[in-house]
């Protein structure tokens, strides 16, 4: 601001709020805009900051005339090319760790199967049919059968369990943005933990099944619902109501997994509900009731520091 | 309980530190977990035992070389940033 000896010294200060207010407009413009900001006003007042302006406006001025040389539309065609390659490139690896069109599959759900399931996961006790139906040994999509797992449900429960935790936390005055991070990194650590003790126990136990990883993320994510009802209740309507609901949504996930896992990890005749003897068998069972007991621990645990 | 997500990864990496660390003939043959001591069988039940040492068996061939470079990683990374 020193340098600008064109103008009179008066003319200076009154215009310094108007070259900073403008130097802050420009600057935290993109660049196409620096061009015509500098190129529309007359450059009377503008003459001021000129010459602070001069390096980018430098910049810019040859800027403009680069767009329309052909070299530079060549530059530009190549980079296009390079960047959609790298596209290419990268959407083909990521689809080698994760694989994007198998979640496609979790995701393809509407309201009405959203609203059967929530109800399955607080009331799993009048419904029959626990198959998941086959479509030319595919899995049928979520939309189309109310047995089949999805991960619209579990990761909406996650982001709304960190949110409803938030607001817990907050009526305890406890709250901080920090805070929210903390209770995400933890309630997802749990959910790798648990998910990686069950899958090292299906390992162990050999039981043949066709539960893939993400099917059992996608059942480990369903207990979010009960805990996001058990805090709620519990901050509209104080802690017996809290310890209530929490015990009915603990009650009926632990019958909604054992009811669903029953099919998938037992064998034929023991899902039917024959009692078939065998240590084998025993141990599934063993199995599967362990994997639904978790559940009602990891919502306790995962809430009770909510409610106070 | 303010877990993180670097603290699984220190826990997995302890953990997986722990099972390259026992020693084939020393240890393992002496309690009865050897790779020579697993029952062949053809039968469809190998049993948890057998599957656990095969677990570690597995978890040390695999995980030799990668541990070397990852706790290399972290010894670096614990001493710059605690």
């Amino acid at each position: 601001m020193d340098y600008t000896a064109t103008q009179s010294g008066f003319r200076q200060r009154k215009l310094q709020p108007n070259m900073r207010l403008r130097t802050s407009l420009v600057d935290g413009s993109e660049g196409s805009q620096l061009f015509e900001d500098t190129s529309g006003a007359a450059s009377g007042p503008q003459k001021g900051f000129s010459n602070q302006q001069a390096r980018p406006q430098a910049e810019g001025f040859p800027g403009q005339s680069i767009l329309s040389d052909p070299m530079s539309n060549l530059a530009m065609a190549y980079g296009s090319s390079l960047a959609s390659q790298g596209r290419e490139m990268v959407d083909k690896n990521l689809d080698r760790f994760i694989p994007i069109s198998k979640l496609k599959y979790y995701f393809a759900v509407d309201t009405v199967y959203v609203g059967k399931k929530l109800g399955l996961l607080v009331f799993p006790y009048m419904h029959d049919n626990w198959e998941v139906s086959y479509q030319q040994d595919t899995p049928v999509a979520p939309r189309f059968d109310v047995n089949a797992p999805d991960l619209y449900i579990p990761a909406m429960g996650f982001i709304t369990y960190i949110l409803v935790a938030g607001l817990a936390l907050g009526t305890q005055n406890k709250f901080s943005p920090e805070l929210l991070g903390v209770q995400a990194s933890s309630a997802l650590v749990w959910l790798i933990m648990e998910v990686l003790a069950v899958l090292l126990s299906l390992y162990l136990v050999t039981v043949n099944t066709d539960l893939t990883t993400i099917d059992l993320l996608a059942f480990s994510g369903y207990k979010y619902v009960g805990m996001i009802v058990g805090v709620v209740t519990g901050l509209l309507f104080g802690r017996p109501a809290y310890y209530l609901s929490l015990l009915w949504c603990c009650v009926a996930i632990f019958v909604f997994m054992i009811r669903t896992l029953r099919l998938k990890l037992l064998s034929e005749a023991a899902a039917e509900g024959r009692l078939v003897r065998g240590a084998r068998n025993q141990l599934r069972m063993y199995l599967t009731m362990s994997i639904a007991a978790a559940q009602p621990i990891f919502m306790f645990w995962l809430t009770y520091h909510l409610i106070r | 309980m303010a877990f993180t997500l670097y603290s699984l990864i220190q826990a997995a990496i302890l953990c997986v530190n722990a099972v390259a660390v026992l020693h084939e003939e020393r240890f393992l043959s002496k309690i009865g977990w050897g790779v020579d001591q697993t029952v062949g069988g053809f039968g469809d039940e190998p049993g948890i035992k057998v599957q656990l040492m095969n677990l570690v068996r597995s978890v040390r061939t695999v995980m030799r070389v990668p541990l070397i470079a990852v706790n290399a990683v972290c010894i670096v990374l614990l001493l710059l940033f605690g």
